[in-house]
């Protein structure tokens, strides 16, 4: 396969894919974190995750048309006011989601899958019926669009870096939240003993409104920047459920840490195997790998200890 | 579902756009031939007691309004309804008004042949327009043969089948790839094809009559893949394409995966405006581009047979009357016109035929002429595919396509090629 090509042009392919495989990384990373919280902490099944992701993408589309309407020059920063809007009105549908529905299965989780699974469903329908069964198009800043030429062979996509970029943001902040937070320290508690916490004084219903509609931001916030690399349209967030519960099914639920490896060691594998096998083999050999790792570790690669 | 009088909508500016495009169009085009109901009675126009009274019709629209393929179906309902709608305008079928009956497949395959079966017998309805996605048609098919239906299909799609009880009214594969493929040779002197597909059988069969036809031209195939339909991650392929340089990127990337593909094309620094590589498609129309946008896509080819910006009367009627019924932000694309074609070609074979039976309609339909089409002349092929030209155009920023090349013929329906297999 290679020995027609020079040595150059080997290692800039490579140096190519290998950042493809980082994007890759940083994508699922984005996916899975606001579903980290919610799946991982709250134990509840978000079905819903992708409906929540795409409510970002749309917010994005809106907050591109006002600009390109109202504020043109202001268009090449439009995406960062895009951003924090998709978190704040995901954020917010969340909570009244957590108030209306979730809040009243937490003792019941597996319910949780058909109670958001219904709801996944009522969201296309509203998106489809608010915005039309077609895809939306989100006019990107020119800036975002493009690749940076590092050398004559490697390119570097600019949409990948800002996906990059925002992936590393994004986990610093919630490892910040979970960790050295007062909320975080409640969100563990509640997790470990939700009887005790309430015991200690804790608001554990307030926590858990704020810990979901969190999550959902985070969501929001992914949707809101895969609207560069991916597709807008009511039924686009079913393209990303499977990837995402896989990241956070094999990572261990309830691990931050346990995410972010499996998000990378999925994404290197699929990766590497995409370049060397077609498309449909590399993901039918992925998910063996994963299934058969999760046969011998059901706990996935990394669980909390806890005493039973 | 909703039954209604296609002459008389709910709304009032459908009304008016209706008796707009109506008058435009028979002023121009279909000159209304005022044939009587009183002419044709009920008892001998309908022997086999389909939904036929003596000053209706009852049709059906069998499309996906809800699920994944709502995105893509849209279109061809609309292009239904504004086809009976003119029709009525001009005074029906055989003097009765159409009315429909649509039903809802839900993108759920065993969802269409339940609705197919309640269309043909409960219903009675004496022609369906319906289906797009070929899993879809499949599904329905036993059911239209079992109850004798008619059903008109309107996407471009793999061929290797040939039904009594359908009139496929898109291109098969063959019309669609071969002249695009020679045009490209010859225009922009390729020598090498990556060929690239979405996983099920309509790129895979697409792409086998392709390289079969490479081949044939003594050209070199250097790769050929197909993703996961919904895929969204192109990048590896793309560094694939980079490393074997080929002149043409043949792509059938259908859906979602479409608009990941064409952003992370561009965000790679492949430019389609250049010279080389020419990317070439066969799956991406003008409803397509909406979603991808038009600025990342500008430059790259499709291959077709129908585009908006097609310049003749027929077109410019349609697209006015079009946009008039649907809103003005609309754009059409090639299923969508081939939708279109249906209730026409349904109403010139009853006419030809003298009756609503389905038996006598198949019979008549071969060799039905409509000079009246967007696309402009077609005819049916005794194989129950249509006569069309196929056409290249160029891809703008703006998301409309400029036609650079169409056959000088019309393109004979071959759906079993032979040597292609």
């Amino acid at each position: 396969m290679f020995a027609d090509y020079s040595m150059g042009e080997l290692t800039a392919i490579f140096a190519m894919q290998g950042f493809a495989g980082l994007i890759l990384f940083s994508v699922f990373v984005l996916m899975a974190l606001g579903l980290a919280i919610i799946f991982g902490q709250m134990g509840v099944i978000n079905m819903a995750h992708g409906e929540f992701m795409i409510l970002g993408a749309y917010v994005t589309y809106l907050v591109s048309n006002v600009f390109s309407d109202y504020l043109p020059f202001l268009f090449s920063i439009y995406f960062f006011v895009a951003m924090a809007l998709a978190f704040v009105v995901t954020g917010a549908l969340g909570m009244f989601v957590e108030w209306a529905m979730i809040r009243h299965l937490y003792k019941r989780p597996l319910d949780t899958l058909l109670a958001t699974w219904g709801l996944s469903l009522i969201l296309q329908q509203i998106y489809r019926s608010v915005f039309g069964a077609r895809e939306v198009g989100v006019t990107i800043p020119e800036w975002m669009m493009g690749s940076l030429p590092l050398t004559d062979m490697i390119e570097v996509p600019i949409n990948g870096m800002f996906v990059m970029v925002l992936a590393v943001g994004i986990s610093i902040a919630i490892y910040v939240l979970m960790f050295r937070s007062t909320w975080g320290k409640q969100v563990r508690a509640i997790n470990q003993n939700r009887i005790m916490a309430g015991a200690v004084g804790i608001n554990t219903e307030w926590t858990d409104r704020l810990t979901f509609g969190i999550g959902c931001g985070v969501a929001g916030v992914a949707g809101s920047a895969f609207t560069m690399i991916g597709s807008t349209g009511p039924t686009a967030g079913q393209l990303y459920i499977v990837d995402t519960f896989l990241v956070v099914v094999f990572g261990g639920a309830g691990s931050l840490l346990g995410t972010i490896a499996s998000a990378f060691s999925i994404s290197q594998a699929q990766s590497i195997l995409e370049f060397f096998l077609s498309g449909s083999m590399a993901k039918v050999l992925t998910l063996l790998t994963v299934v058969g790792i999760l046969m011998l570790r059901p706990q996935g690669l990394f669980a909390l200890k806890l005493r039973k | 579902m909703t039954k209604s009088n296609g002459n008389s909508p709910k709304s009032t500016v459908s009304r008016r756009a209706v008796l707009a495009g109506g008058a435009a169009l028979s002023a121009s085009l279909f000159l209304p031939k005022n044939l009587r109901a009183q002419d044709y009675p009920t008892a001998a126009v309908n022997t086999t007691g389909l939904a036929v009274t003596d000053d209706t019709v009852t049709v059906g629209i069998l499309h996906s309004v809800t699920g994944t393929m709502a995105i893509s179906e849209t279109g061809s309902v609309q292009a239904e309804k504004l086809a009976i709608e003119q029709i009525n305008a001009q005074g029906g079928v055989l003097g009765r008004k159409i009315e429909f009956i649509q039903e809802d497949g839900a993108s759920d395959w065993p969802t269409f042949a339940e609705k197919a079966k309640k269309l043909l017998v409960n219903d009675k309805v004496a022609s369906v327009m319906g289906c797009w996605t070929s899993a879809s048609r499949k599904a329905v098919l036993p059911v239209f043969e079992q109850y004798n239906g008619m059903l008109y299909y309107p996407t471009f799609y793999e061929g290797l089948e040939q039904s009594p009880n359908v009139i496929y009214t898109g291109q098969e594969a063959t019309q669609q790839i071969i002249a695009g493929i020679d045009w490209v040779t010859k225009e922009k002197g390729a020598k090498s094809f990556y060929l690239l597909g979405s996983d099920y059988i309509w790129p895979r069969t697409s792409n086998k009559i392709a390289r079969k036809h490479i081949e044939k031209l003594g050209l070199k195939v250097v790769g050929e893949e197909y993703y996961p339909l919904g895929h969204t991650q192109f990048n590896s392929v793309i560094n694939k394409i980079k490393l074997k340089k080929p002149d043409v990127i043949y792509a059938i990337v259908v859906g979602g995966s479409n608009v990941a593909f064409y952003k992370q094309l561009k965000a790679a620094g492949i430019d389609m405006t250049k010279e080389k590589p020419v990317l070439l498609t066969i799956s991406v129309t003008e409803d397509e581009i909406r979603g991808i946008g038009g600025e990342n896509i500008e430059g790259a080819y499709a291959c077709m047979k129908y585009f908006q910006s097609l310049e003749n009367p027929n077109n410019a009627d349609f697209v006015a009357a079009f946009k008039e019924m649907w809103g003005d932000d609309m754009v059409i694309g090639d299923v969508t016109q081939a939708a279109y074609l249906g209730p026409w070609l349904w109403k010139a074979a009853v006419e030809k035929a003298g009756s609503f039976d389905v038996d006598k309609v198949r019979e008549a339909s071969p060799d039905i002429e409509l000079p009246t089409a967007p696309e402009g002349y077609v005819k049916v092929h005794p194989n129950h595919h249509l006569w069309s030209k196929t056409r290249v155009g160029k891809a703008m920023a703006d998301g409309q396509y400029e036609v650079v090349f169409e056959t000088a013929d019309l393109v004979e329906p071959d759906p079993f090629p032979e040597g292609y297999q």
